[in-house]
């Protein structure tokens, strides 16, 4: 191993291979050092599985585990069952991770379980907007109008015709201590998310708006102002539930127009010259503000 | 039909993604450097090291040069530079 000291530091290390600027590495690590070394992560198939550990190499400092595509939340269970067997769940955090097509679609039903078992894990959703491992497949939490190969922009379409799956609040409506989402454009937000979660004993969920560069044709060095944006538009609500109650959001005293998100991104790139198309996704943030009280006072 | 497939920790350390910078990577100037850690704590890598004012630097063997760190910088202190030379 290299002697130097970020390789000490860390608990996700330099030399995974991801994409330069992936957003997913970065909130990766963001959780991972919160959690420290006394922690065990299971982790669903998809991009940060696969840059991560190009088996027989690994870029974690901790114990973690590849599951299958859908059952990482079923596995952190057992691990979780292991350590109360074991006496050692006072000392052992457990993390269970996957992208937002190993979460909130094929994961949804190993997720809820876990949820409703009342495990004590945090569960994590990166969630970076479609199957990126596989080659940019429309997931359930594709937003409106976004270009992925599976729901191409062209004279019939104007990319993904549904909106994204309203996930924190279906892990919220299980009454779960502690459901939110989060942004890479907010590090600092992240880590303190992860900090309470991981104080909390209990099912916890977070899902992390992490951009990916490679899927949404953005530049690497957009990554956290495009995330930024999301927020400051509308589009990504920053929320926080207790017990199934909504209790806290990032507020939004003047929202900006979803163009500035839009135009810094190749997947919403035909949406620029259609003044109708471009209502529609001012419309979902607007509804965002809305129901989730982003811009109301006190 | 079963065989054990465990990694050892951190062994990614064998890859030098250094190599993969194409045009730009990050020079310090280590003159404004208020000692925030913005930079450490979001490089996708986790390449950068530094715990004190004007000391932080980037590891080049692992650094994918993104341009993140400089953009980070609350007193642009960083500043990508030509990449030309560096290997
Ligand atoms: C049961 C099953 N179906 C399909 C796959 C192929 N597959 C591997 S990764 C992946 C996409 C992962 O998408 P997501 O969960 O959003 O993570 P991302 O790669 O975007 O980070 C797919 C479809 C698989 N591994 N297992
Ligand atoms: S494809 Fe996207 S999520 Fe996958 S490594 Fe590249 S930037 Fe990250
Ligand atoms: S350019 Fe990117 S990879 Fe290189 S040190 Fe800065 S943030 Fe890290
Ligand atoms: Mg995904």
């Amino acid at each position: 191993m290299s002697e130097r000291g970020h390789f000490e530091e860390h608990c996700f290390v330099s030399g995974h291979t991801a994409c330069a600027g992936c957003g997913q590495s970065m909130a990766a690590r963001l959780v991972a050092d919160v959690a420290g070394k006394n922690t065990i992560v299971t982790n669903a198939t998809g991009c940060l599985e696969v840059f991560s550990t190009l088996a027989p190499q690994t870029a974690w400092g901790t114990p973690w585990i590849h599951s299958l595509f859908e059952n990482a939340a079923a596995v952190a269970s057992g691990v979780e069952a292991a350590l109360i067997h074991l006496g050692k769940l006072d000392s052992i955090r457990v993390i269970s991770q996957g992208g937002d097509g190993g979460t909130a679609d094929i994961g949804l039903q190993a997720l809820s379980g876990m949820l409703e078992r009342g495990h004590d894990i945090l569960y994590v959703c990166y969630d970076n907007e479609a199957y990126m491992n596989t080659g940019i497949q429309r997931s359930g939490l594709t937003p409106f109008d976004a270009h992925t190969t599976t729901s191409p922009r062209g004279t019939h379409s104007s990319g993904n015709p549904k909106q994204k799956k309203p996930l924190v609040e279906i892990c919220a409506a299980h009454h779960i201590p502690y459901a939110a989402t989060a942004s890479v454009g907010n590090p600092r937000d992240v880590q303190t998310k992860v900090k309470k979660a991981l104080d909390i004993r209990g099912p916890k969920f977070i899902q992390i708006h992490v951009p990916c560069p490679l899927g949404w044709g953005s530049e690497p060095v957009d990554t956290i102002k495009i995330a930024k944006l999301a927020v400051a538009t509308g589009l990504f609500p920053l929320v926080e539930y207790e017990y199934g109650r909504l209790l806290r959001v990032t507020k939004l005293p003047s929202p900006k127009p979803v163009e500035e998100y839009l135009k810094l991104q190749g997947r919403f790139k035909h949406l620029l010259k259609n003044a109708a198309e471009l209502k529609k996704v001012q419309e979902v943030a607007q509804k965002n503000i809305e129901y989730y009280g982003l811009n109301s006072k006190a | 039909m079963f065989s054990v497939l465990a990694a050892i920790p951190k062994s990614s350390s064998r890859n030098r993604t250094g190599s993969w910078r194409s045009l730009v990577k990050p020079h310090y100037l280590q003159k404004e450097c208020i000692n925030c850690g913005l930079c450490k704590m979001i490089c996708p890598e986790g390449c950068i090291e530094g715990t004190e004012k004007n000391q932080y630097s980037a590891d080049l063997d692992y650094c994918k040069g993104c341009g993140l760190c400089a953009d980070i910088c609350p007193k642009k202190d960083i500043e990508m530079v030509s990449n030309q030379g560096t290997e």
